[in-house]
């Protein structure tokens, strides 16, 4: 999935494990310090806990869980990217957490390309395109598809402490 | 902000008035002798007609004026009131609110059978009026006033000199004039002849009455009715506003308007010239001055009252306002948790100040959105009528507690499942009119609805006195459809429980009102997402009884604050018992065996970290909070008991819709995010677990 309409996407980029991500920049509300956090019991790890921002209940959500990478660690460049997506057709104000954030920025359409379907670890389906920004590669993610697959566990690392979850499959 | 569409405001106000009208024609039924009720009927069609034209709904005006020609009959006693009447009358309010909210789906020759069906009702009387075309904009206008309150007239009234001949004392009818709203009366005295002259037994006088008052102008001819036909009578309305003494007497004719204009071009006091100049008389001035005073007063009474009136204001903006409400309670628990760690006092002060006007303020506002439930019911008596004819029962519909107020979006959301438990009441729960005599009862059967307020929740039921629920029917089905193992015993609720399983039915026969085993998963599911709870008792023979248990509002509920490992819970007061230690004795046995004694009752009780999954440092002193669910005692373990709590409850995204344990979610006063406790399915989510737990 690429952008073909030819102007620049206005991202935010943010890393995780070393990689660097992007999500649409119009669809981010704020970018906040992670404050207090509630788990909430038996839940999907992906979509585990809760936070509260500027008085409303949001899910918080784990992109490392999604992605398969090495369990969350907060540090002081820990960020919560607070975005709107819509979930079943209807706008969802979401969380998801960041171990950095970099900028927003413009990807030229022109380096914007597809996924590959070899070389890349997690699900294509979760990644709109892939857009250069200097040396590095950007990976541009899919949101609404993220929140939206049912799975509650990544596809690399079957097992899950602690998830009783299982029956969702 | 833009104003609203005045086509909505007239069908909100219209909807209203067909609400009325239905209720006025459907009290009828029993009372058709109620002179207030048809005239309830009769202004309810007036405003429609009145405000129907005016705001361009020229088809919905001139059928609704086809209506109110009918009433009027009826009104005036020229016509009886007959079930054949108040069927037609029905049949035609609902025509008439298509009418207004789909002109475009409204048939006319729809409208021409109605009113033919009512002329026929009402006899040959009925419609001679009724091909009168509708009115313009501006006498509806005028006409809608007269059925508004407060309209004033002016009354000119000249009796014979003879009137009191025959026993009529004119005193006697201004008094009673009178009654009918506030009145100025101004005696006219030229008639009077020298005293030599007069005949004590003979009436002189002519009066000029100004009136202002809620009733019709045919209360006001009702008053002059054994006199009318001797006297001279003129009733008008009059437009309440400032107006000149010159211009009141030349509106009622008692001076030439050229004179007043002569008059007023030499700046002197105008009644002094006119009577100077022979134009008018003394008394006639005053009787004007005296009508100008009256019309100033009405209007500043009318401009007094204005404040205390209701306002209309769209649902959606109380919504907003119970939404900044519930952000303020948060942002107040806040500040109290700020302040009880400071020293500074005055802080201490302003932040009590603070959470006692934010108490208030939630208060005031959810008495705002609190409406009685009688709106509800009274909907249900349509519903019930159409039923017994359908069906061919004779059913009547008991009401009680209809002030019991409920949030008024509880309100719109119970309309749904009430219809459903009061169709399925009448349809399968009561018997034919035979089978009911042979079965020793009335032959009309009885649906009673009921609500009643119990600490923190509304109460309500819909009990019938029809066959009962017949127990061995629903085991059998229920064991056939594989809900309930066979052997099994059940309390009767749980038997009953199984009839709100999507699909379950005993009925062979599928009609069109019931019996498709669709709709009660769906009354209790629309139950259930108001926190509420359905239950059922029934005796077979004697009917059944179904209980609804719902909170009193969906927006901020008292609670009790728990925690468990490092989250905390929130659990909803109304169903908290008491709560009680978990000795270390019982901790211990427990792994066998999880129930309490309290006072000789056994209390199974389940743990909350191991349903939770919660992993740190147990805590030494766990504690045990009992509720009540379902007619049992459930006993919830606790690390810690924090204290009560107001909670403003926020519901969880489509993320965690599928974890029922939860109800919703709340911020505390440190500003982190508590859940409540759903106890209902937690306890049922325990089941299971505990059940996987001995299977494996």
């Amino acid at each position: 999935m690429s952008h073909e309409d030819g102007k620049d996407l206005e991202v935010l980029t943010f890393g995780l494990q070393g990689e660097i991500f992007a999500v649409e920049a119009l669809s981010v509300r704020e970018i906040l310090d992670l404050a207090a956090v509630t788990a909430v019991p038996n839940s999907n790890p992906f979509v585990g806990s809760l936070v509260n921002v500027r008085g409303k209940v949001v899910p918080l959500a784990d992109l490392h869980i999604r992605f398969g990478m090495e369990p969350f660690e907060q540090t002081v460049d820990t960020r919560v990217i607070v975005l709107e997506v819509p979930l079943e057709g209807e706008a969802t104000i979401v969380g998801i957490l960041a171990d950095k954030v970099f900028e927003v920025t413009g990807l030229a359409a022109t380096t914007m390309e597809a996924a590959p379907d070899i070389g890349i670890k997690w699900r294509r389906e979760f990644v709109s395109g892939i857009g250069k920004r200097g040396e590095d590669f950007v990976i541009v993610l899919n949101m609404e598809r993220i929140f939206a697959s049912r799975d509650s566990e990544p596809a690399g690392k079957p097992e899950d402490a602690g998830s009783e979850t299982v029956t969702a499959f | 902000m833009s104003s609203p569409d005045p086509r909505d405001v007239f069908r909100n106000e219209a909807q209203e008035l067909l609400e009325q009208l239905e209720q006025a024609l459907l009290d009828l039924e029993n009372a058709p002798d109620d002179g207030e009720l048809i005239s309830s009927a009769f202004r309810a069609l007036h405003t429609l007609k009145g405000s129907g034209a005016m705001f361009g709904f020229e088809a919905a005006a001139h059928f609704a004026h086809g209506l109110e020609n009918a009433f009027d009959l009826v009104r005036k006693g020229k016509a009886p009131i007959s079930g054949a009447l108040i069927g037609v009358t029905l049949a035609a309010k609902d025509h008439l609110r298509i009418l207004i909210e789909r002109p475009d789906e409204a048939l006319q020759e729809e409208s021409d059978r109605i009113l033919a069906d009512l002329s026929k009702a009402i006899g040959s009387t009925g419609s001679q009026k009724g091909g009168r075309a509708t009115e313009t904009a501006g006498t509806a206008e005028s006409e809608t006033a007269e059925a508004n309150p407060a309209t004033t007239y002016r009354i000119q009234i000249r009796f014979p000199a003879n009137i009191m001949d025959n026993g009529t004392n004119p005193l006697l009818l201004l008094d009673e004039l009178k009654g009918l709203g506030s009145c100025t009366v101004s005696p006219l005295t030229t008639r009077i002849p020298p005293i030599d002259a007069i005949d004590p037994n003979s009436c002189y006088v002519d009066w000029d009455v100004l009136l202002t008052t809620d009733k019709p102008r045919s209360a006001i001819e009702d008053v002059f009715i054994f006199v009318l036909d001797e006297m001279e009578l003129h009733i008008e309305e009059v437009a309440i506003e400032n107006k000149r003494l010159g211009e009141i007497l030349v509106e009622r004719g008692d001076a030439p308007a050229a004179a007043v204009l002569t008059a007023l071009s030499r700046q002197e006091r105008l009644g002094e010239i006119l009577v100077k100049e022979g134009a008018t008389s003394e008394d006639r001035v005053a009787s004007a001055l005296a009508e100008q005073r009256h019309i100033q007063t009405s209007a500043a009474k009318a401009q007094q009252k204005a404040p205390q009136a209701s306002i209309r204001v769209p649902a959606e903006r109380l919504d907003n306002l119970m939404d900044r409400v519930g952000e303020l309670v948060i942002a107040q628990a806040r500040l109290r948790e700020i302040a009880t760690t400071s020293q500074d006092v005055a802080l201490r002060v302003v932040a009590e100040e603070i959470e006692r006007l934010a108490a208030e303020l939630r208060e005031n506002t959810m008495s705002i959105r609190m409406l009685p439930i009688g709106s509800l019911f009274g909907r249900f008596r349509r519903l019930v009528r159409d039923l017994s004819q359908e069906l061919g029962k004779d059913v009547q519909l008991l009401t009680s507690g209809e002030e019991t107020e409920l949030d008024k979006t509880m309100i719109e959301r119970l309309n749904d499942p009430m219809v459903h438990l009061i169709r399925n009441s009448i349809d399968h729960g009561l018997e034919r009119p035979e089978g009911r005599a042979q079965a020793g009862k009335p032959r009309e059967g009885r649906v009673e609805l009921s609500a009643d307020h119990s600490g923190a929740q509304v109460i309500i039921r819909i009990r019938d006195d029809g066959r009962g629920l017949n127990r061995e029917k629903i085991r059998a089905r229920a064991e056939e459809m594989g809900f309930l193992t066979p052997g099994v015993a059940v309390s009767d609720n749980e038997l009953y429980q199984v009839i709100f399983q999507p699909g379950f039915s005993t009925s062979r026969e599928v009609t069109s009102v019931s019996g498709r085993g669709v709709g009660m998963d769906v009354v209790k599911r629309t139950i259930e997402a108001l926190r509420g709870s359905i239950e059922i008792a029934s005796t077979e023979g004697a009917g059944t009884d179904i209980t609804l248990k719902l909170p009193l509002t969906l927006a901020i509920i008292d609670g009790l604050l728990v925690r468990v490992g490092q989250n905390r819970y929130v659990i909803p007061l109304s169903m908290v018992e008491e709560c009680v230690e978990l000795s270390t004795e019982q901790d211990l046995r427990s792994k066998s065996r999880s129930f309490l004694n309290i006072r000789g009752e056994l209390v199974p009780f389940l743990r909350l970290r191991e349903m939770f999954k919660v992993t740190d440092e147990i805590s030494p002193y766990p504690k045990v909070v009992i509720v009540s669910a379902d007619d049992r005692r459930i006993g919830l373990v606790v690390d810690q008991i924090i204290g009560d709590h107001q909670t403003v409850i926020k519901s969880l995204t489509k993320l965690h819709s599928g974890i029922e344990t939860f109800s919703g979610a709340t911020i505390l006063g440190d500003g982190s995010v508590a859940l409540i406790l759903d106890i209902d399915h937690l306890i049922e989510f325990g089941r299971v677990q505990e059940e996987r737990l001995k299977a494996s």
